[in-house]
């Protein structure tokens, strides 16, 4: 089984008014580990979508070795060895590695004969670079694993030609080397060809031999990585545009604690304690950055924080007061939270943008003269004034939110939250899924209230973020704090060896 | 998006449909021309005054009722024990009127709308209280507590408070003529259906108007959200319940001060379920639970005349129900689908 090439030639695709692609050719060598790069919207999706079969291209030709094809459904683009890795995981959590291998087969008999499904498995892994235990249900392993054995599944199923989107985002920084070198390995080798979607330049100058660049639907161009430093690719990713915004933070030492998070234990959804005995102080005027890979508590401490989940013991104090999450208490310490995906997390989606941006401040004048009585004209006219103030694009103060783009949706969340200049903001993954500007204006927006004087706990999966704009780094691990350094003279090293619990 | 137009247009589509399968069964099982049977059915409902003052009649515990789904959907909850908190208003507002019967007219049935209207409200509140502390399933518990309701009011009108001379049908003791509630000045129509309108307008004006009605929204529309901003979701829940319930209560408290005079087993004739079907064809919005539940009782009015006219079972009119709740909730999945192609993912 020898790695094929595949050109793809002059692809447009618009949905509704939108040009999602517009003309692009790419050629992919055989046993290429080519890279996609673009910001959020740039077509890369759409473009490998379209040639895997997902949706039908406007416009566009295929070519695998040099031979003209037609793909008009994913099936086809599997019989002819083109698979697609998600960056989230696809394989059945409660199914053995096993039965989520032979089941997604093109064809299934009707009865199984798992002993010799299990040599053949057995077999084949013998022969693949990297191997996952067959026995355990997936939900058991680690991400680094599932990725692996995702990774593998597209083996089994005899495809040649890989499309990996964003492969690494839930991964460790040591997770995602030893996936990809195995993979580079295997291109080296002819027998694959590999094409990754992804944002991080460190793992196109490591892995990729070439580089295409998405801009807006169009393309930008193909280089060997060799002739791009991390500025050129910046930009033609990002064109003339200012690059980004310059994080202001002006130098202060911070104040009072605000945010003390004394010997807290969280139980998750099923029960098991996710957060641990984690003690944590927050100081006005500095940003405490906790970094981590998903899943080892930061969500559910967030949570705590913003009052959706309770607290199996320990607690929480704000400006020294006992806080229980409880409406007053917010409305008197002033406390903001921008979580990610906020139309999933901090909004209402089939109620207006004036309402969604009245939910910290309906029940207080003007809103609310008395707290019991709402009035919904001073409501549109604090919510025409935010719009504007924070460039919301919306039809209007009284559209559905859920109708705004995810740039839009978090400037308006950030809008609510940031607008009554509040003393502690806890945020998590506020950049999550938004492009280039929206994410340096969320960012700056983030040290803007730092810089007068509040306390900032950042939670973020993304460590370029952490690194940015923390005063404090703290690492996560498996519940509890792996490791406290200041943002200045933080050591990556270290950050990711604490973020895989070493 | 959900347009005005099709919070119309669905419910009327689902009647419609409701009504071509019900002809059909008219016409191939009971062999009836089902043209005929319509034009007697809306002349039973809405074809003279006798039958509006009937239909107005059998509407008014219905809206109560309605009221009692209506207000926990707001948040997202479907409760559907409306039956077993009439009975147990109804109960509760006879042993009350029975107790203090030698007081003021006006007292004794304040008396009995308050007993009516605070065990009705517990009733729901339960069901509210158990999904909220201990993850039990409200529309589950809620059903239940309605054969709790039924059978505790079986025990009570055949122990406690029976009055010794109801033989065949055990009752408690009348709450006394002086202390009935009368009829709309110049109509049959008890002043219970004013009552249910009154409850629906305020309720109206709660949702759209007060900060507790706003935060009721966001919690139907988002519990995580809502939790963020601090709201007390469990309080509100309680709230809605206890509301919701307190309003079939007093429907169970009209049905004993208005009707029958005494409690016994007519409160537990459908009503209660009935209103299920009323919230979810008006979509759970208070003002429109008004002409939907006069609809409804006109189909439940004009049920003595197909009986009598075509000779259909009396139970005709209660298969036609049935087939319109279906056909609603079968309809709840062509919201967004009406006229706009699905969107392009």
């Amino acid at each position: 089984m020898s790695a094929p090439s595949l050109e793809l030639i002059g692809f447009s695709k618009r949905f509704g008014t939108l040009a999602a692609l517009d003309d692009v050719s790419v050629k992919i060598q055989a046993g290429a580990f080519h890279a996609l790069l673009g910001e959020n919207g740039a077509g890369k999706s759409t473009l490998v979508k379209c040639a895997m079969g997902y949706y039908g291209a406007d416009a566009g030709e295929i070519l695998l070795n040099g031979r003209q094809i037609t793909i008009d459904h994913p099936r086809q683009a599997h019989e002819l060895g083109l698979g697609m890795v998600y960056q989230h995981f696809t394989l059945v959590p409660n199914m053995t590695v096993l039965e989520n291998f032979v089941l997604s087969r093109e064809h299934v008999p009707a009865v199984i004969d798992w002993a010799s499904e299990r040599k053949l498995l057995k077999e084949f892994f013998s022969t693949t670079p990297f191997a996952v235990p067959l026995d355990t249900p997936v939900a058991d392993l680690a991400a680094g694993q599932k990725q692996k054995g995702e990774i593998l599944r597209q083996l089994y199923l005899k495809r040649n030609l890989l499309i990996l989107d964003e492969p690494t985002s839930v991964l460790t920084p040591d997770e995602a080397d030893e996936v990809l070198t195995t993979l580079k390995k295997l291109t080296q080798d002819k027998s694959l060809t590999i094409v990754v979607i992804t944002h991080k330049f460190r793992e196109v100058n490591a892995f990729c031999d070439t580089v295409t660049v998405l801009r807006r639907g169009k393309l930008v161009g193909t280089r060997p990585t060799a002739e791009l430093d991390n500025d050129a690719m910046a930009e033609m990713m990002v064109g003339q545009r200012e690059a980004r915004a310059v994080v202001e933070r002006d130098q202060r030492d911070p104040g009072e604690p605000v945010l003390q998070v004394e010997a807290l234990s969280v139980a998750d959804n099923v029960g098991q304690l996710a957060v641990e005995d984690l003690s944590l102080e927050v100081r006005a005027g500095e940003i405490v950055g906790v970094a981590g890979v998903s899943g080892n508590g930061q969500r559910e401490l967030v949570e705590t924080l913003a009052g959706q989940r309770h607290a199996r013991s320990g607690g929480m104090k704000v400006h020294g007061e006992r806080y229980t999450a409880t409406r007053p208490e917010m409305i008197r310490h002033k406390i903001a939270c921008l979580p990610e995906e906020p139309l999933r997390n901090a909004c209402v989606a089939e109620m207006s943008v004036a309402e969604n941006m009245a939910l910290r401040s309906f029940d207080q004048p003007p809103s609310s003269p008395d707290g019991i009585r709402l009035r919904r004209a001073p409501m549109r006219d604090m919510a025409r004034r935010l719009i504007e103030a924070y460039r919301v694009k919306t039809p209007g103060p009284d559209a559905a939110i859920k109708g705004l783009s995810g740039g839009n949706v978090q400037r308006a969340v950030l809008a609510r939250e940031l607008s009554s200049e509040g003393d502690l903001l806890i945020v998590a993954n506020p950049c999550f899924g938004l492009d280039f500007a929206a994410v340096a204006e969320i960012r700056a927006r983030i040290v803007q209230a730092r810089n007068r004087g509040a306390a900032v706990l950042l939670v973020s999966e993304d460590l370029d973020e952490i690194l940015q704009l923390s005063d404090r780094i703290v690492v996560m691990f498996d519940g509890k704090l792996a490791l406290q350094t200041p943002g200045a003279s933080a050591d990556v090293g270290s950050i990711g060896r604490a973020m895989a619990g070493h | 998006m959900t347009t005005t137009l099709e919070r119309v247009a669905v419910p009327v589509l689902a009647l419609l449909a409701s009504a071509l399968l019900f002809g059909l069964l008219l016409a191939l099982y009971a062999k009836v021309d089902p043209l005929e049977a319509f034009a007697l059915m809306y002349q039973g409902a809405f074809g003279s005054w006798f039958s509006w003052q009937n239909t107005l009649t059998r509407a008014a515990p219905l809206i109560l009722t309605a009221l009692c789904t209506a207000l926990p959907a707001r948040l997202g909850l479907v409760i559907i024990g409306n039956e077993g908190a009439l009975v147990a208003g109804g109960v509760a507002a006879a042993a009350a009127g029975v107790a203090v019967s030698g007081a003021p007219s006006l007292v004794v049935q304040i008396m009995m709308a308050l007993a009516a209207m605070i065990i009705g409200g517990l009733w729901i509140a339960l069901a509210g209280g158990l999904r909220q502390w201990r993850g039990v399933n409200e529309t589950i518990s809620s059903l239940l507590l309605t054969y709790i309701a039924i059978a505790l009011m079986n025990h009570f009108v055949e122990g406690p408070l029976r009055d010794p001379s109801s033989l065949n049908k055990p009752s408690t003791h009348p709450i006394g003529d002086t202390n009935m509630i009368g009829t709309i000045s110049g109509t049959d129509v008890h002043w219970g259906l004013v009552f249910g309108i009154v409850a629906c307008v305020a309720i109206y004006v709660f949702q759209r108007f007060t900060t507790w009605g706003f935060a009721m929204e966001v919690i139907g529309g988002n519990p995580k959200t809502a939790r963020m901003m601090g709201l007390n979701v469990d309080r509100y829940v309680l709230l809605a319940c206890g509301a919701g319930g307190a309003a079939a209560g007093l429907a169970g408290m009209i049905e004993v001060a208005a009707v029958h005079g005494r409690a016994n087993a007519s409160l537990a004739v459908g009503y209660g379920y009935s209103g299920i079907l009323v919230s979810f064809l008006a979509r759970h919005h208070p003002i429109a639970i008004v002409p939907v539940a006069i609809l409804l009782g006109g189909i439940g009015a004009s049920g003595g005349l197909l009986q009598r006219r075509l000779d259909l079972p009396d139970a005709a009119v209660v298969v036609l129900q049935g087939i319109i709740f279906v056909a609603i909730l079968a309809s709840e999945t062509l919201y967004g689908r009406l006229w706009k192609p699905k969107a392009v993912a």
